[in-house]
This record gives C-alpha cells, structure tokens and sequence, in this order.
C-alpha cells in the first residue's frame, strides 16, 4: 500500500512568489515583499490556527474569536508600556523579553476570557450554528465595547522596541527585523502545534475528535474537556497573534479583531475547516496575495484574497487540506 | 455476581419527535454472545446507541453489572468496560493504524506502552491490523477497516463488546475470519452482543438471540431452537429459507 504526501498545496506558495516576480521586475522589491507577506502570513496563522482547531473539533463558528485578538494587543500595550525601559534600550536580548513577557501575559488573559466565553456565550449554543453566529458576533461587539471601557475608544500607538525597529540588508533588499521575527514565532507555534497535535496523545485525541467526535466519547474520553482546553488554548493563539499584529500595524485599535476576521476565515476555509497544515498554507498565501496586490494593483488588493479563495475552492471545494469525515 | 451483564428494562428511546423504542426488554447473559436479528428499522441500532448513551433512554432502565448506567454520559459507560463497533466502523481515516489502536487504548500514552502479549494475539486475530500497522486508516479496504474497528475495541480487556453489523458488506473469506475472531473472544470469557442481517452468520455464532419488531424485542431465547424453528424465523424476519 503506497502512502502518498499531497504536496500539491505546498507548491502553491512558493508558485505564487515565482509566478509574481517578472511582473514587480526588481528582484530585491520581490525578496522584500515575499519576507511582509510571510511575516503577515505567519502571523495570520496563529490567529487562525485556534479558530480552525475549534471550529474543526468543536464545530463551533466563532464569529468572536476577534475579540482576542484586540484583548491581547490591548494588553501588549500595557505589558510593554509598563515595561518601558526594556524596550527602550538597545540591547536586543532585553527587547526581546519584554516582548516575551508581554506575549505571555496577552496569552494568559486571553486564554482566561476564552474560558469565561466559552462557558457563557458558547456552551449553550453547541450544535446551532445560527445561534453560534449571532451570539458569538455580539460576544465579540460586547468584548470591544469592554475594551474600550478599558483602554478607551482611541488608538493606541504599539512601536517596536528599540532594536526590533529598522531594516536587515540582504543585497539591495531591506528586510525589515521584526518581520524575520515574526517568521521565527509562526514558525516556533507551528512547530510546537504540529508536535502536539502528531507525537501526543491528547493531539491524538484533538485529531480524532476533529473526524469523528461521537466515536471518541465511545471510546472513552470526555470530549467537552477537550473542547475547553483547545477553546482556552485558541483564544490564548489569538491573544498571541493580537501582540504580534498589533506591533507589525505598530497601533491597536478596539475594532481590529473584526478587522482580522475576515481574513482568518478566508484562511481556514482555504486550508480545509480543522486542519492546522492547511490553515498555514492559506495564510501564507493570504499574506503574499496581500503584499504582491498591495504593491501591483493597490486597487484591487482588497478583493484579491476573496479572489484567491474563490480560486482555490474552484479547484477544492473542501479547502486544501480537507479532514475526512467533515 | 449476578448471571446478568446488560439488562435493559422497559426501554423508551425518542429521537427528536420520533418514538423509537417502545419498551425493551432485553437481557445478556456474562459470557454469552447474544445476536439481535431484526428489519430494516426495526430498531437495533438505536439499542446500542442508547445502551451506549449516545441517545438517551427517554423511560425505562438499563443496568451494567450492579450499576444502572440509564443516565450515564457516554465516556462513563465507556470507562465501565463497554467497547461499541458502529455500523460505520468508526475509523479515523486520517490516522493510522496504530494510532487508532492507541487511541482505544486508554490505559497507554505511546504506542510502546501498549500491552505487547494482547497486541501479538490481536495481530493473529486480524494479521491486516499489523500488515497495515504504519499506514493511514483510511486506505484499508472495507473488510481490513471492520478488522481494525473490531481490533481497536478489544485492544484492551471489556467485559462487553457490542458491534453493529460486523459482516456488513464483507467477503465471505473475512466473514469466516470474524467468526474465528468473535468466537475466541467468547472463549476469554467476553460476553458479545451482535446486530446482524446475515442470519447464516448469526446461526454460526450466536449462542442466544433476540429478535427486534417495531422497536420492541418480540422474541428472545437460545440461537439452537431459533435455528431449528423454520417457521418461526419466516414468521418474525420474513425469511424465505
């Protein structure tokens, strides 16, 4: 029996980054717009790994999950504001723990308000995706609404620590430093999911539940434990993903988690709904489609990622990494 | 200890506005493997998914060993020592083999903590679960994917096995391989309750019966005298024999 790796989903990104390079011409414009749009790609993943994770396993549409990403910027703000000499300085290593500490912070308080959401707001929707829409839409208008009574309404200005900020040369390519850095972190959360969700039993078991729920809970475990933990985890993702975000825009604002939304769910549904493989391949191509239009055909940069899923769900209706049983 | 693993006492099931079960009765002798025969519709499926607790009984009890476990969660009936084998086997397709089996196996976090001795007779039970043992579940063919669902519900010792349609589509060569199966776990001392349509391969294995019309048990008693009652198998399945 022939075990066979579908790669072709894989070859689309690097397709797109060659495809696109006669028509921007200059080779260090190319490298520098294909490092933005892995960087903002990277970044959309782990927003988007949580919401594919939950939506897969727990069949939960979370119009919401934005809200956590808006909580985590917010808190970044905070965290480094309150940390001001650490990212201040120009010693890289002291940069990079404030922002590690910021990080860790956002991931905790909106890990907590994913418990408290998913109890609240979710649990009594579970099956009702009518329900999970509307309900998890004003949980979120509710979240922003609290933020503002929080932080206040107006945006708050997020720069970059002092050695983050500034450019890389790579030949006549500046490649801007915390874009290589939020590379190295969607890389490190990629790793870590892919590690959890392949070598572990309870990745076993989110995988499994994934494709067939019912027949977990026949086997003995408590799903709904499960559905908690990978709620927590996915809004703690978001909350990661607001820091990152909201230092690459260098401002937060109350509204950006309904910003992003539109785009974390253009990803997963590119991706194939559950799978976290397919969620990263969607958000690096969402990324590079948004640099490569921004800069060819600014106009139509908006509508190109609706583009692109049209394109993809032509050629795979169920996403490029579709979970069986779904 | 009681003669009686699973009795279910006047068992209701609805299923949203539909009345399903209208009153069951239906006991397993421990170590018995007790075959439940019926039409399309008649209602056998919904008794194992409620026994499993994946629908609830709406009146009615059903007790395990001691326990009433009527309003127990699915996990718990599970944790009690119930293995269940869907009609649609179950598998996940996107795992592998091995990774299903360590799935059932609850007591184990890694593959290698599975118990070799049980795993060595479950691979002379079904040789496709180790033949396949690295691959993706979802390339097995029918008859190796019902091999690996009924694998993956012994992998650990259960007092109880329920498996909805285990010859459901397979060739006869594999049908023969399940009987040899089944009957060797009888032989442990496992007590079996099998819903079939092949009513050749209910007569081979069952020691007891139980036949279902219009979500009740009309008739229940040893398989011998079913057997041998012509009249009364044409009379509740509508077999012409």
């Amino acid at each position: 029996m022939k075990i066979d790796f579908d790669w072709k989903p894989l070859a689309l990104v690097p397709l797109l980054a060659l495809g696109v390079l006669p028509f921007i011409g200059s080779g260090s414009t190319w490298l520098t717009l294909t490092v933005a749009g892995l960087a903002m790609g990277m970044i959309i993943f782990i927003i988007a790994s949580g919401l594919t994770l939950i939506f897969g396993l727990m069949d939960v549409l979370n119009f919401g999950h934005g809200v956590f990403i808006a909580l985590g910027a917010f808190v970044a703000t905070t965290v480094l504001g309150l940390m001001g000499d650490w990212t201040g300085s120009a010693e890289l290593w002291r940069n990079l723990l404030a922002v590690f500490v910021a990080m860790l912070v956002a991931m905790a308080v909106s890990g907590a308000v994913g418990l408290a959401f998913e109890r609240f707001i979710v649990r009594p929707v579970y099956g009702q995706h009518l329900k999970q829409i509307l309900i998890t839409m004003g949980g979120m208008i509710i979240g922003e609404e609290l933020i503002k009574v929080i932080w206040g309404p107006q945006q708050i200005a997020l720069p970059l620590p002092e050695a983050l900020r500034g450019a890389v040369l790579l030949g006549d390519s500046a490649i801007e430093k915390y874009r290589l850095l939020a590379v190295l972190v969607g890389g490190a959360v990629f790793a870590l999911l892919a590690w959890t969700l392949n070598r572990t039993k309870i990745g076993l078991l989110i995988r499994a539940g994934v494709q067939d729920r019912e027949m977990v809970e026949s086997l003995g475990y408590r799903i709904r434990r499960l559905f908690v933990g990978v709620f927590v985890v996915g809004s703690a993702l978001a909350g990661l993903g607001g820091v990152m975000w909201g230092m690459y825009q260098q401002n937060v604002v109350p509204q950006m988690g309904a910003q992003v939304n539109v785009l974390i769910f253009i990803v997963i549904i590119i991706g194939g709904l559950g799978s976290t493989g397919g969620a990263l391949m969607g958000a690096l191509l969402v990324g590079l489609m948004a640099n490569y239009t921004g800069f060819l055909l600014p106009k139509v940069a908006l509508f190109s990622n609706i583009a692109l899923m049209v394109a993809i769900l032509l050629w795979r209706p169920q996403g490029v990494y579709p979970v069986a049983n779904r | 200890m009681s003669s009686e693993l699973l009795k279910l006492d006047s068992v209701h099931t609805h299923i949203g506005a539909y009345h399903i079960l209208h009153g069951v009765d239906l006991v397993l002798p421990r170590g018995e493997l007790t075959m439940l025969l019926g039409r399309n519709g008649a209602g056998k499926t919904t008794i194992l998914r409620t026994i499993m607790g994946l629908w609830h009984a709406s009146q009615g009890s059903i007790t395990f060993g001691e326990r009433d476990i009527t309003r127990l969660a699915t996990p718990d009936i599970a944790g009690l020592g119930i293995a269940y084998v869907p009609e649609n086997m179950g598998i996940f397709s996107d795992l592998s083999v091995k990774e299903n089996m360590l799935l059932a196996a609850r007591s184990a976090r890694r593959a290698s903590q599975m118990d070799e001795q049980r795993l060595k007779w479950i691979f002379s039970l079904f040789p496709a679960v180790e033949k396949f043992w690295n691959h993706p579940a979802g390339k097995l063919s029918g008859g190796q994917k019902q091999m690996l669902a009924v694998a993956r519900s012994i992998v650990e010792p259960r007092e109880l096995l329920i498996v909805d349609e285990p010859s459901k589509g397979l060739a006869p060569a594999i049908i023969n391989n399940m009987i040899d199966a089944f009957g060797e776990l009888r032989a442990t001392g496992t007590t079996l309750l099998l819903v079939e349509q092949n009513i050749n391969f209910a007569k081979r294995l069952g020691d007891r019966v139980a036949v279902m019309d219009n979500g009740r048990v009309v008739h229940a008693g040893a398989m011998q005298a079913f057997a041998d009652d012509e009249e009364l198998q044409h009379k509740l399945l509508g077999l012409a024999i």
